[in-house]
């Protein structure tokens, strides 16, 4: 036990006495909520609109004729009723809805500011966001063509974001930010920090001692556990004071499956490091191997839906996939673990064969 | 007779692929003894060395060290032997005192233990200034002696030294030895690799090997005898060539 907790102790001061990439380690999340928080966008086309209008007249019409004119846009349904609304977006078939007031073209007419509401689907906030913003640009174009004729007349869109009405889109990449985060402490750090010992000789000092496998282990990644659990917390700190990302759900359970998620990318670090000899091809491994499935098949960027049936079927294989899943959907959705026993007993089959793998690849590089 | 001897080998060998590395050794080092395991690189000395410190398992062939098989009581081995490599001399970034408290722990000494032999160990190797320094910021000699004091806290039955001296000044070389020669005094086996020559005139008994055998084994004076050399570097020189590398042992010219 004191072998062990001087392990604890010798990494411990490893990250703590490594300034610089200690500093990488606190910046680096700090740094990718700012980032992510403002940079992305996603394009959209084939925008499927829904069209509620009371008492279609010229005024409607010629605004709905834009609509399909912008090119972007599908119109699936025409309604009379604003009823209709709730199904069609439940069912997924309608992303964005005009509702025009009844009286739209009778305000037009006599200069008071016309009122319709555009609804839109914020589940995924980019793809929201941009369907908002070309409806928008449409409405307003018809506006500023109607004052060429007639100053003083005005359009008074009511604008609403259905299921994320914050629009943020923080709100849906903060989870998968986390999980890239303890990607990279946990497996990036984890491969480098044991393939430094690898090529220092230290590790075979280490062989040699009477300290069984598991210990060495043990002692190897039981620190960086501790480092992603802070920066997990640390992220959705930033994210609840910064971005106003909600927490709906169990803190605990999200911590739970952060910690589960540590474990799965902690034996992937043993593995790639059981598997490398320098610390160079150590992060090409964990890069290649952990961070870019991170990125491009978890959905933190790119929602799996829209992905080749090929790529789906590819991030199944992504721990990082369940992972987003679950953090979205206890940080969004506010669900409990009756809802995510699935996606967790992913991690957890996953967690027990990656360990069993990498202690395996451990033993064997004694022989 | 057995009960006498420290380490001991039969036909060990190791084969990776096609090659053999190390091809049918046989040899024994008596306790207490100061042994030289030479060879010219890549002659097979480094994987002999793991093999017999547990972190090779042999292909064929067996060797006891300290009394323990190393295929089937390699855990037991480890208590009574220290390592030192060339490669790694102690964690930079940790302080000397710090080192020792590291594999103090690792080899279950108690706190008390510990504490004591690291005054100890500070004090003959009149390090207790440093003590409190980053090792990175050691001469390399200071390292490499406070690595092998560190090899020798627990006490072990047996001292593996890999190429201990390699781009160590001759002084501190020198001072190396004595420590060396302590620990021997003191009852400690060693087998120590090495390259230069003149370091295996301190050994009691050296093995030369050549492409995975061992082609000469005796006291430096009895090699030099029997190959009718002037120096142990003569002796390496003949062996290295392709016609006496047959002769493991041979007749003098």
């Amino acid at each position: 036990m004191t072998a062990l907790l001087g392990l604890l102790r010798k990494e411990t001061y490893h990250i703590l006495r490594d300034t610089r990439t200690l500093l990488v380690i606190i910046l680096l999340p700090v740094l990718q909520v700012i980032i992510f928080g403002y940079a992305i966008r996603t394009d959209v086309d084939r925008v499927r609109l829904a069209i509620v209008d009371p008492h279609p007249d010229y005024a409607t019409l010629a605004l709905r004729s834009r609509f399909t004119a912008a090119g972007v846009f599908t119109v699936v349904a025409v309604e009379s009723r604003v009823d209709a609304l709730e199904s069609l977006f439940q069912r997924g078939e309608a992303q964005e809805a005009i509702v025009f007031d009844p009286d739209f073209a009778e305000h037009l007419a006599r200069g008071l500011p016309a009122r319709l509401m555009l609804v839109t689907d914020a589940t995924e906030p980019n793809t929201g966001s941009a369907v908002q913003a070309y409806a928008s640009a449409v409405i307003e174009g018809y506006e500023r063509e109607l004052q060429a004729g007639a100053p003083g007349v005005r359009i008074a869109p009511e604008i609403r974001m259905r299921f994320n009405p914050t629009r943020e889109s923080s709100n849906l990449f903060v989870p998968g930010l986390m999980a890239f985060i303890l990607t990279i402490i946990s497996s990036l750090m984890t491969a480098i920090s044991l393939t430094r010992e690898k090529e220092t000789g230290s590790m075979e000092a280490l062989l040699v001692s009477p300290l069984r496998p598991w210990q060495i282990i043990v002692g190897k990644v039981a620190p960086y556990l501790a480092v992603g659990f802070v920066s997990v917390v640390g992220v959705i700190v930033e994210a609840r004071l910064v971005f106003n990302v909600p927490l709906r759900g169990s803190v605990a359970l999200l911590l739970a499956e952060s910690v589960l998620f540590i474990l799965v990318s902690l034996s992937l670090g043993i593995l790639i490091s059981a598997r490398t000899s320098s610390q160079r091809v150590a992060m090409m491994g964990a890069m290649v191997g952990t961070m870019l499935p991170t990125m491009l098949l978890s959905g933190f960027i790119f929602p799996i839906e829209s992905m080749p049936q090929v790529l789906q079927v590819v991030s199944n294989i992504v721990p990082a996939r369940w992972f987003v899943f679950v953090a979205r959907s206890i940080m969004l959705k506010g669900v409990g673990l009756e809802y995510l026993w699935r996606e967790t007993l992913v991690l957890v089959t996953m967690a027990l064969v990656l360990l069993t793998m990498s202690t395996r690849a451990f033993h064997e590089r004694l022989e | 007779m057995t009960g006498e001897l420290a380490i001991q080998t039969k036909d060990l060998t190791r084969v990776f692929g096609a090659f053999t590395a190390v091809d049918h050794i046989t040899f024994d080092v008596r306790v207490g003894e100061v042994f030289g395991f030479l060879g010219a690189n890549g002659a097979g000395k480094t994987t002999a060395l793991r093999m017999l410190i547990g972190l090779l398992a042999p292909t064929s062939g067996s060797a006891r060290v300290a009394g323990h098989d190393v295929v089937t009581e390699s855990e037991a081995i480890k208590h009574d032997i220290g390592y030192m490599s060339q490669r790694f001399s102690l964690y930079e970034d940790l302080t000397v005192r710090e080192n020792i408290q590291l594999y103090g722990g690792i080899y279950g000494l108690s706190n008390r233990q510990i504490r004591d032999r690291t005054e100890r160990l500070l004090a003959r190797l009149g390090f207790e200034s440093a003590a409190n320094d980053f090792v990175r910021a050691l001469p390399l000699g200071w390292r490499q002696k406070l690595a092998f004091s560190v090899a020798l806290l627990h006490q072990p039955r047996i001292v593996f030294l890999d190429e201990p001296t390699s781009g160590v000044d001759p002084i501190t070389r020198r001072q190396f030895w004595e420590l060396i020669y302590e620990a021997a005094a003191a009852g400690t086996t060693v087998l120590i690799t090495t390259h230069y020559m003149d370091e295996a005139e301190y050994c009691d008994r050296i093995s030369i090997m050549v492409a995975g055998k061992i082609g000469a084994l005796g006291t430096p004076s009895d090699l030099k005898h029997q190959f009718g050399t002037e120096s142990i570097d003569e002796v390496f020189v003949t062996l290295a060539r392709p016609d006496a590398a047959g002769g493991a042992g041979g007749s003098p010219p």
